[in-house]
């Protein structure tokens, strides 16, 4: 990989001065951005590690909010909040596998925004609050295509907050070579509704199933999906599936979240 | 013997744990990248990003110029170096040699794959000459890439116009039946038909590959250490082929080495690099492949498109088969690459039935893709899959039980040895037992109670059968040659008894995970009597070891072995004159039993370390007719392949909803004749069907229209990971032990790999006809999820 | 260049570093453990797993001086201190669960964690507890084998004759 300078501020303001740097970049648990640099697909100057930044890491519920920071590795956000958000929990215990969840964290997992990622259904799905350093993004803003988001330059997620839901699952399907989501579903049921979020099956990333989420709140069964078909021409086609394979799985999935919610 | 006694002698038959594993448990190992020469230099190749292509400039100036750059080297500095070459010509079907491109080690004027070496930068540090490749500048006039097999055939774009065809040989076996064939097929009551694919694949063995070259200038020394499974083999490829280097001037050695699967027996242009711009230098030149790099340079395997036909009798007797077979070679001639799809192929096209008629046709076809070569079986897993899918569709077809069309047309166990329409002759085998030893592990009485469980949970279960024969023990050298092959296959060991009675044996094998420093000094140890602590065994080093062919095609134990009996027993009859000389008896009454040398009939007797002794201090010993040591080496050239056999069962449940397959249970009932250490031989069928099963369910090596590997790394090549296997159960208790070599072991390293595709197949076809999708005759491999819901679909 | 100081197996070790130096190269080439390991460069293989603090990491996807003075351990601090083969060591000799050797390093760093968060896990969960550690050699039976036999599940015995 390129040449660069890291840095490790301790506290979030030096970090966000560091970041001011040119061709700076932020370095969360790294795990998708270290192969990205070995490739040479990403070059910065300079790296700023958040990894040394004691208020960005833990896991807090307080009225009906589970606030997670934004530096906490998946690991610690399977075994904090299993008992306020199990779903989440979940999805967090089953992100890469246990070496990567001891790094990799939820801010560098939202602000990388991969299509097939899991953490963007369960922010979308939940309605969380993305809080950065200015401000806060509500997720239907925040993501906003592949690889894409609302972050500016010089802008660090701190916090994620997540309402947390009456019932909700998430259920993955696994690419069979990379483990990351082929489709993967998330379901919140919410006093006020149902939000479903799919994740690793459309060309824009992160997606509302809103046709889902209409007979959900209305009937929340598998069966009230049994006429809904999402359109396989808007999906991901690769060598592990079709898009009509993703939209199908979609479907399915989602009426094994709301069976297992 | 009893068990127990066996196990405490350490001998054959024992399942010693391995020694070699007190290294690799605590990272004290010695792989080819632990090493380290005082100077030197790393290699970063510059490699082509398309997949065919004119170069039209290479401007290495602004980078010779950049920190730490020793040298930017390209096809010019090579100038003098010959070809890598092939070893193993094949003849086609009109006697005609095959198409034999020239192979640099840079490219020549053109690119022809995806990860072909352009230039190469060599710097202080890897930094450094990564750093530096970026201001090479290449230029580069793309042109179409010749992908699809039946086109490059037909016409059009060539690979190497100086072929003047993409068509390298067109192989007919066996050419004489031809019109037999026809004829059998024109009388058949039924034919069943199949086309199918073997798909591609990457060895991936865990370490990656690395070269370091040395050269020592006051001697004219090169030495090259080297990921590679037969150190012989690399020195004589290269030094006299490529670099022009005689062999007492250059060494080889092969230090431990991370898994091979057939990836490391090739001569790799990175070796002849390194060896050669060490020597230009004169400092030490390393390079290690990254994963990605792997992916586009390690030979890939299989790769075939098939069309394959059964006729049957009115009785479904067999009465011919028939195939036509696109082989895939790549942009080169790898190694041994000619020989996987014809006579690693199509002498296995009986299969273990007694069919009468075959004839195989295989088309080999230049791409721009990677050359292809043998991996884990090498043609004989392609063989397998065709036949035993074919097999289970004719039953398909017949409405009969695909366990009983097997047996009804199996060779039975007393018609060994057999001869073959396909010109090989089984020396043993008992076919029916291993068959039933699979029908009671399986417990297929069983299983109509667990599909029913199964779709109680929403979820399809199939059972799939296969049987399959291979040939290992690769080979007898005169055979070989007349088939093409410009090698020799024997082995080699030396036995060196030392002064005080330990034992050194050199053999020409190699063990990359096999656990021959084990299980060789188990033999040793039983054929002397002397406990195995006392035998080291040594491999991998040109520079101590005997001219050997190394590890490869099930064939250490079965050759290389059979190379240390010949030597050992060479020790033991000069052994038992000396004891017959301290003892003053007749040579023939000397028994050496337990370490332990005895006059028969009398209570006089010599301990092993006494006649060792009086080897090396000669004082009381016959030398007006025996020289003094105990030193002896043999060479082993077997008299016929080896033929293991076996029923493999799968059983799997197919979601479908989804099209997951899962393997929810495997058995595999293998006779490998006389086992030495049953521990490592379940070994090496557990890491055999993990391949098998993975080819048939998960890895795909799948490239564009336009040349692009779009599985190149771990995130799109789907490596078998723990969750995705059961337990396996295997068995090797329906032994028929080897009539031709002194072990009477055939070999296991293939087994798993070539026996466990049909039957994953079969398994899934069977789950979907069960769940009524019977409009399904075939799904490719590998059975991915979509590909399985895209069957259920049409 | 940048002086970076770990605890390596209890021992101080430093060397100089640049951004991009790996941990896994700190540890290979500048304290010259070579035991570590690098199958893939996509953070999958599991080859260069490593324990951080106690908790097992890929070093191929650290950068060194991001762990700049923390605890790391190693496959050549796992013995006991007369170089005999601690529990996990051993059980995968008993029951052959090494062919090559190449992965082994990383699969018994993953395994200690993964027994260390569990220290009698099911079958299942030892699959995929080591579901980022990839094996060619041994189809991972008597890994998984191993790993039972490490937690006190099996005997001794029954696994390297069955």
């Amino acid at each position: 990989m390129q040449s660069f300078d890291l840095v490790k501020p301790s506290t979030l303001a030096e970090a966000v001065s560091a970041l001011a740097a040119d061709g700076a970049q932020a370095l969360s648990g790294g795990q998708t951005l270290i192969p990205v640099m070995k490739q040479r697909l990403a070059a910065p100057s300079v790296l700023v590690s958040l990894g040394g930044i004691a208020e960005m890491r833990g896991v807090a519920a307080a009225q009906g909010v589970l606030r997670i920071g934004a530096a906490t590795p998946h690991a610690a956000v399977a075994r904090e909040a299993a008992a306020h958000y199990p779903a989440l929990a979940k999805l967090a215990g089953g992100i890469g596998d246990p070496a990567v969840r001891n790094r990799g964290t939820i801010g560098g997992s939202l602000a990388n925004n991969d299509p097939s990622a899991c953490y963007p259904s369960a922010a979308l799905a939940s309605g969380a609050t993305i809080v950065t350093n200015r401000r806060q993004i509500a997720a239907d803003d925040f993501f906003q295509g592949l690889f894409t988001t609302a972050l500016q330059e010089g802008e660090i997620i701190t916090e994620v907050q997540f309402p947390i839901p009456e019932r909700a699952a998430y259920v993955k399907f696994e690419q069979p070579a990379s483990r990351f989501a082929l489709t993967a579903v998330f379901v919140a049921k919410y006093a006020n509704g149902v939000r479903v979020a799919v994740t690793g099956a459309s060309n824009d990333g992160v997606l509302r199933w809103k046709a889902a989420e209409e007979r959900l709140s209305a009937n929340f069964s598998a069966s009230a999906l049994s006429d809904l078909n999402l359109s396989g021409a808007d999906m991901m086609a690769d060598l592990h599936g079709s898009g009509d394979y993703r939209a199908h799985l979609a479907k399915v999935l989602t009426g094994r979240a709301v069976a297992a919610s | 013997m009893p068990k127990d006694e066996i196990a405490n002698k350490g001998g054959i038959g024992a399942s010693t744990k391995r020694r070699e594993d007190l290294r690799f448990l605590t990272g004290k190992g010695r792989y080819t990248d632990d090493i380290n020469i005082r100077g030197q230099l790393y290699a970063h190749f510059i490699r082509s990003e398309v997949a065919h292509g004119r170069i039209i400039s290479i401007d290495a100036s602004a980078a010779e110029a950049m920190p730490g750059v020793a040298k930017v080297f390209t096809s010019a500095d090579f100038a003098q170096a010959g070809s890598i070459p092939c070893g193993w010509q094949v003849t086609d079907r009109h006697g005609k040699a095959m198409l034999e491109p020239k192979h640099p080690i840079l490219a020549e004027g053109k690119v022809r794959h995806v990860g072909d070496p352009i230039a190469v930068v060599v710097a202080e540090t890897l930094d450094q000459a990564r750093d530096a490749a970026e201001a090479v500048v290449i230029e580069i006039e793309e042109l179409p890439a010749v992908m699809d097999m039946k086109a490059a055939v037909a016409g059009g774009d060539l690979v190497h116009e100086e072929l003047g065809s993409n068509l390298c040989f067109d192989w007919g076996f066996v050419e004489e039946n031809k019109a037999a064939v026809e004829e059998a097929f024109a009388k058949a009551a039924h034919v069943t038909t199949l086309e199918l694919v073997n798909n591609r694949l990457v060895a991936n063995p865990m370490e990656p590959r690395v070269a370091v070259g040395d050269f020592e200038e006051w001697t004219g020394q090169h030495t090259l250490y080297t990921t590679s499974q037969n150190p012989h083999v690399i020195r004589l490829l290269m030094g006299a082929f490529v670099l022009s280097i005689p062999e007492h001037k250059l060494r080889v050695v092969a230090p431990d080495v991370g898994g091979g699967f057939g990836s490391k027996i090739f001569h790799y242009a990175e070796e002849a690099f390194v060896t050669k711009a060490a020597h230009i230098l004169k400092r030490p030149v390393k390079w290690t492949s990254t994963r990605s790099e792997a992916f586009v340079t390690d030979a890939h395997g299989r790769d075939h498109v098939t069309k394959i036909q059964l006729a049957l009798d009115a009785q479904n007797n067999f009465t011919a088969l028939r195939t036509d077979t696109y082989a895939n070679m790549g942009a080169y001639l790898s190694t041994f690459a000619p020989s996987v799809p014809t006579w690693l192929h199509g002498t296995l096209m009986a299969g273990n039935y007694k069919t009468p008629l075959i004839y195989v046709n295989v088309k080999a076809v230049f791409t721009n893709t990677v050359p292809v070569d043998a991996y884990r079986g090498a043609g004989r897993p392609e063989a397998t899959f065709q036949l035993e899918r074919l097999v289970d569709q004719a039953a398909r077809e017949l409405g009969v039980s695909p366990f009983d069309l097997r047996r009804q047309n199996f060779i039975q166990p007393d018609q060994f040895p057999y001869q073959t329409p396909v010109a090989v002759v089984y020396d043993t085998g008992n076919y029916q037992a291993t068959l039933d030893k699979l029908v009671e592990m399986a417990d297929v009485a069983g299983f109509e109670a667990r599909a029913a469980e199964s779709k109680s949970r929403g979820k399809l279960r199939g059972f799939g059968l296969a049987h399959y024969i291979e040939a290992c023990g690769i080979a007898p050298s005169n055979l070989v040659g007349q088939l093409g092959a410009r090698a020799g296959l024997y082995e080699s060991a030396s036995v060196r008894v030392n002064a005080t009675g330990s034992i050194t044996v050199f053999t020409g094998s190699h063990s990359h995970g096999q656990g021959h420093e084990t299980t060789f000094a188990q033999v040793v140890s039983d054929m002397i009597g002397i406990d195995a602590s006392q035998i080291e065994i040594v491999h991998g080093d040109t520079s101590n070891t005997p001219m050997g062919m190394g590890t490869y095609g099930s064939r250490s134990l079965a050759v290389g072995g059979s190379a240390m009996v010949k030597a050992t027993n060479k020790i033991i009859n000069k052994a038992k004159k000396i004891a017959a000389h301290l003892m003053e008896a007749s040579e023939a009454d000397i028994e050496l039993k337990d370490g332990v040398f005895t006059v028969a009939g009398t209570d006089k007797s010599k301990t092993w370390v006494d006649v060792t002794l009086a080897a090396y201090v000669p004082h009381n010993y016959p030398l007006e007719n025996l020289e003094p040591g105990l030193e002896e080496t043999a060479f082993y050239d077997p008299s016929n392949f080896t033929y293991p056999a076996g029923a493999y069962g799968c059983e799997v449940e197919v979601d479908p909803e989804t099209g997951k397959v899962e393997v929810v249970a495997f058995s595999a009932a293998d006779d490998f004749g006389n086992v030495v250490n049953p521990m490592i031989v379940e070994g090496q069928v557990h890491g055999g069907l993990a391949q098998g099963i993975g080819q048939a369910l998960l890895e795909h090596c799948v490239y564009d229209e336009n040349g692009q590997l779009l599985s190149g790394s771990y995130m799109d090549y789907a490596m078998p990971r723990a969750d995705d296997f059961p337990m396996f159960q295997v068995d090797h208790s329906c032994a028929t032990p080897c009539t031709h070599n002194p072990l009477g072991v055939k070999g296991c390293g293939e087994a798993g790999a070539i026996g466990s595709p049909p039957a994953v197949i079969n398994a899934v076809l069977d789950a979907l006809h069960r769940g009524g999708f019977t409009h399904v005759t075939h799904i490719d491999m590998p059975a991915s999820p979509s590909r399985v819901w895209a069957a259920m679909q049409r | 260049m940048t002086k970076v100081t770990m605890t390596v197996n209890g021992k101080a070790v430093s060397a100089e570093t640049e951004g991009r130096t790996l941990l896994v190269q700190f540890l290979r080439e500048g304290a010259g453990l070579t035991g570590t390991h690098v199958g893939c460069d996509t953070s999958q293989c599991g080859a260069c797993t490593v324990h951080v603090n106690g908790q097992a990491v890929k070093s191929c996807t650290i950068f060194a001086q991001d762990v700049a003075g923390a605890e790391v351990r190693t496959i050549e601090g796992m013995a006991h201190a007369d170089g005999s083969l601690n529990p996990l060591q051993q059980a995968f000799n008993d029951c052959h669960g090494l062919q090559c050797g190449f992965c082994t390093p990383g699969m018994v760093m993953a395994s200690a964690a993964l027994l260390a968060n569990n220290p009698r896990p099911t079958e299942a969960e030892i699959r995929h507890g080591l579901e980022g550690n990839i094996c060619r050699c041994t189809g991972y039976h008597n890994i998984v084998k191993a790993v039972l036999q490490a937690s006190g599940q099996t005997d001794t015995q029954g696994v390297a004759a069955e």
